[in-house]
């Protein structure tokens, strides 16, 4: 079965590239065309997607595949191709309507930049490249467009380039994907050797398909493993989440592009995309690979949310949730909710770009300040605002019926209270929700509640380019739901390709409850800690959090990311600087030495022989030095640095190899 | 083709080369460089690639010996002074051609006459060009404005 | 009586020569020049020798690599010519003995 819709599928990445190189050439000068420029691409790619999506719902579990023949080489062909099924659908349909309100967006916020033009350039390239990751059919077209992504989020990363912070922070991210991506490809090297395919699906010869799968055998946890390094850095998961905070250095719609969208999306997609491979080979229902997958979810969940708490630029708060969404939506992968991890990596990308965006609009209201301590009262200044980003706060909260995110969180619940190995995971989740609802709670009440302080005073609503895709990320993350809920969970279904039945009873489940009761408790613990935060009580000063003011070691430890940068710099990083050290005493003492040594040591000999013939003891080693000296000036006369030496040095060689062959034939 | 042409056009394109390789003034070996092209380009009409013959003559005469000219001048204090001859080329040259002339003397398959040929029309040459040939042809084309730009960056003066 | 292969491909060894000789013995920077000038022209002489001696005439293959081989050689010497200004600007001088940074 060949649709029409996969061989033209390669437009919807196509249509930002496109207008990526032409926003390129345009002069500075030519802010109105670039953005223009750059919105058409989106929405010409979004509106592919649409009509690509609607494809899909004809036939349950749809998957068409375009395969083409990149260069042979000798006998083997290297292929590569597209493939469109219900997760490249879905996840085509978010990253390029989240990816359309950021751009709208971003016409508003970066307005005042001297490097518009350059900007919606970059934007465009970093869409067009998640979108082509999206549609891959084969681990190395999938790996092109995984590093052409790294290399957008280094570019936007470190777009103020002026800053010393944010070309910091650009080579952090772009160094600790790369460590990362080292074990992704040599997992695709490894399955390439296996299995002599990196196509996912070739009718029935792809590497996920049981033909495939059967030639991999053991080796595939391995292979599992590796590629799985890949998502743990392009992700953000525990160890390699450091950069994610950082990144926070670049533009706003920057952060809410790489967080919501693209960036950190692709690590949980190719999860769920080479899932066969994870689940090759179970023992007692899980694999090992899978198992890992769990633990490094649960770990990234629970310390980024305790890491969140504390945090106080109100854009790191968002990047320490999103670290701990995703270690949830790990976890869910891990114990076989595949469509809930997908589901709510969907959610999470309407609600998190409308959560970024609407902070950009309250740093853009606030002249640039980015200190939740030095805001509040914002709610009746910024409205618009408020109302969007308390919709966004519930919905990653995940207050439940009305919040899309509240849905998809319950079905992660759900997986993984089922998941056999142990409940470990279950409870700590648990913890994690309370603990989301906390940070949240607390982030909204220190911006939007109480007095104004500091700069907040003259905050200002943002314009309207910079409202609507807020207004409109807002409704998609309320109708979002419905979607979604257990009721009609026709999102589902449509990933899984089952049958999706209405029935209005399911709605209400004893999870339900659960979820109703934790978040409950989070937000009533953040309301109850946080209601006087921004102004002093009794002792305490009003620039001081009260959490900071009651245990302030353990706040400190937080504030710091538990010190996790701090121990790679004195471990990792001081051994790469050790080593580096090492490697240059080497040079200059070790192996200078030892040439140098080599060199007294002729020298002696030489002198010992001058003298020896010198004395007229053996006229023959007299003989000798000679030779030795004459033999040491021709060396160095062919090194006289004069080309034509060379020259003649070549056409001597040339002949001697003629007449060589002439003499062989 | 006749033998008496191919030798007085051989005799004329060496000894003009020969001169443009020897010759002390500089101005002079450029002139000759020029002749022993025009040489070649007879050859070439000789063998019946009159088109290659033209675009010979155009390219070297018109452009390249043109170029070395004007590089001749521009470097002008430089060029008066006397140089001498690095003698030793001279075997070397000899015994590139001696090797090369043995192989081809001991390699008797192509001691051989031309064949018969349809004349080669300047239509023929551009239908092929601007089909098989048309992607080594833009090539080309982008190598020689780098090139050109190239060459230009490397001219353009200093900044004190 | 017509000339055989072995007589164009011995002019065009010549020619060879004498280029290999100017690029190896004079001393003038621009001389370097003129030689590979005369070597990559033999080498066309060759191409469209054996060319024309072939048993194929269409496609016309040698005279083909001729036309691009002279558009390349063109190429090389406007780049050359600029590298000689260029060094001559810098050392005030275009005499390749003097011109010996790389000696080891």
């Amino acid at each position: 079965m060949n649709s029409w819709i996969v061989t033209y599928l390669w437009f919807v990445p196509a249509a930002p590239f496109v207008a990526s190189l032409i926003i390129l050439t345009l002069s500075n000068a030519r802010r109105r065309s670039a953005a223009a420029l750059a919105i058409a691409g989106q929405i010409a790619a979004l509106a592919m997607s649409i009509l690509a999506f609607g494809q899909t719902l004809q036939t349950p579990g749809f998957r068409v595949v375009q395969n083409f023949t990149w260069f042979t080489f000798g006998e083997q062909a290297l292929r590569l191709g597209f493939v469109f099924d219900p997760l490249g659908a879905a996840m085509l349909l978010m990253v390029a309507l989240a990816g359309l309100c950021i751009f709208v967006f971003s016409v508003g916020y970066m307005a005042e930049d001297k490097n518009f033009t350059r900007f919606f350039a970059y934007l465009s390239f970093f869409s067009g490249a998640m979108l082509g990751l999206v549609i891959a059919n084969s681990l190395l077209l999938l790996f092109i467009f995984w590093e052409l992504v790294g290399l957008a989020s280094y570019l936007l990363i470190g777009f103020w380039i002026e800053r010393p912070r944010a070309a910091e922070a650009a080579k952090k991210a772009f160094i600790t994907t790369r460590i990362g991506d080292m074990g992704f490809f040599l997992g695709i090297l490894w399955l390439y050797g296996r299995s002599g395919t990196l196509l996912f699906y070739d009718r029935g010869n792809g590497c996920l398909e049981s033909a495939g799968l059967a030639m991999l055998g053991a080796s595939a946890t391995f292979i599992a493993l590796l590629i799985f390094c890949g998502a743990v850095g392009k992700s953000g998961q525990f160890p390699l989440h450091v950069w994610l905070p950082d990144a926070m250095e670049g533009p706003t719609p920057v952060s809410a592009l790489i967080h919501a969208a693209t960036m950190v999306a692709a690590g949980v997609f190719l999860v769920a995309r080479v899932y066969p491979l994870f689940s090759l080979g179970p023992i007692n229902g899980v694999t090992p690979s899978l198992t890992v997958v769990v633990w490094i979810g649960v770990t990234t969940a629970l310390m980024a949310a305790l890491i969140a708490i504390a945090q106080a630029d109100i854009k790191r708060v968002l990047a320490y949730s999103t670290v701990s969404q995703l270690g949830l939506m790990m976890v869910s992968l891990g114990v076989g909710g595949v469509a809930a991890g997908i589901m709510h990596l969907l959610a999470h990308g309407f609600f998190k770009a409308l959560l970024f965006l609407g902070a950009g609009s309250v740093i853009h209201g606030c002249h640039g300040e980015q200190d939740i301590r030095k805001m509040g009262g914002l709610r009746r200044l910024m409205p618009v605002t408020f109302f969007t980003y308390a919709v966004g706060m519930m919905a990653l909260s995940g207050v439940p019926f009305f919040f899309s995110g509240g849905w998809t969180k319950e079905e992660i619940l759900h997986a993984t209270a089922s998941w056999a190995p142990s409940h470990a995971p279950y409870y700590l989740i648990l913890a994690g929700v309370v603990l989301t609802a906390l940070y949240m709670t607390r982030q909204v009440i220190y911006v939007f509640f109480g007095n104004p302080r500091a700069t907040a005073e003259h905050a200002h609503e943002s314009p309207r380019a910079m409202t609507m895709p807020l207004i409109v990320l807002a409704l998609c993350a309320i109708f979002f739901s419905v979607v979604l809920t257990p009721a009609w969970p026709w999102l589902h279904g449509y990933l899984t390709g089952e049958p999706v039945h209405f029935e209005i009873a399911r709605l209400i489940q004893p999870m339900l409850f659960v979820s109703l009761v934790l978040v409950g408790g989070g937000v009533a613990a953040g309301i109850w800690i946080y209601r006087k935060a921004g102004a002093p009580e009794r002792d305490r000063p009003a620039e001081i959090d009260p959490l900071e003011y009651a245990q302030p070691a353990l706040f400190r430890f937080l504030a710091n990311g538990m010190w996790i940068d701090e121990l790679y710099d004195r471990t990792v990083i001081a051994f790469s600087w050790a080593s580096a050290r090492l490697s240059d005493w080497m040079d200059r003492y070790f192996w200078d030495g030892l040439v140098r040594g080599f060199g007294a040591i002729a020298q002696l000999f030489g002198i010992f022989t001058t003298s020896v013939g010198e004395r007229g003891i053996n006229a023959g080693v007299d003989e000798t030095t000679v030779g030795t000296r004459g033999l040491g000036r021709l060396i160095s006369a062919a090194h006289s640095g004069q080309i034509q030496t060379y020259l003649g040095a070549v056409a001597i060689g040339m002949l001697a190899l003629l007449l060589l062959y002439a003499w062989l034939a | 083709m006749n033998s008496g042409a191919f030798i007085l056009i051989a005799i004329f394109t060496l000894a003009a080369a020969l001169a443009a390789a020897t010759l002390r003034k500089l101005m002079h070996a450029a002139l000759s460089f020029a002749l022993a092209f025009v040489g070649l380009a007879s050859s070439f009409f000789l063998l019946g690639a009159e088109f290659v013959g033209l675009a010979l003559v155009f390219v070297y005469i018109g452009a390249v010996a043109v170029l070395i000219v004007f590089t001749i001048l521009l470097t002008r204090r430089d060029v008066e002074k006397d140089r001498g001859f690095n003698w030793g080329g001279v075997p070397i040259a000899v015994a590139v051609f001696g090797g090369l002339t043995w192989s081809i003397l001991k390699t008797q398959s192509i001691a051989i006459v031309a064949p018969r040929m349809p004349a080669l029309t300047v239509k023929q040459i551009g239908a092929a060009l601007m089909t098989s040939y048309v992607w080594p042809l833009q090539c080309v084309g982008l190598l020689l404005t780098a090139a050109l730009i190239g060459a230009l960056i490397l001219v353009i003066e200093e900044k004190r | 009586m017509t000339p055989t292969l072995q007589a164009f491909l011995i002019v065009s060894t010549a020619l060879f020569s004498i280029g290999l000789l100017a690029a190896l013995s004079r001393r003038h920077a621009i001389f370097i020049l003129i030689g590979i000038e005369m070597m990559l022209a033999a080498a066309n002489l060759n191409f469209i020798a054996f060319w024309r001696f072939g048993p194929h005439h269409q496609p016309p293959i040698g005279v083909m690599i001729a036309l691009f081989s002279i558009a390349i050689a063109a190429a090389e010497a406007a780049v050359g010519l600029a590298m000689v200004i260029a060094v001559y600007r810098h050392y005030r001088t275009t005499n390749v003995d003097q011109l010996d940074q790389l000696r080891g």
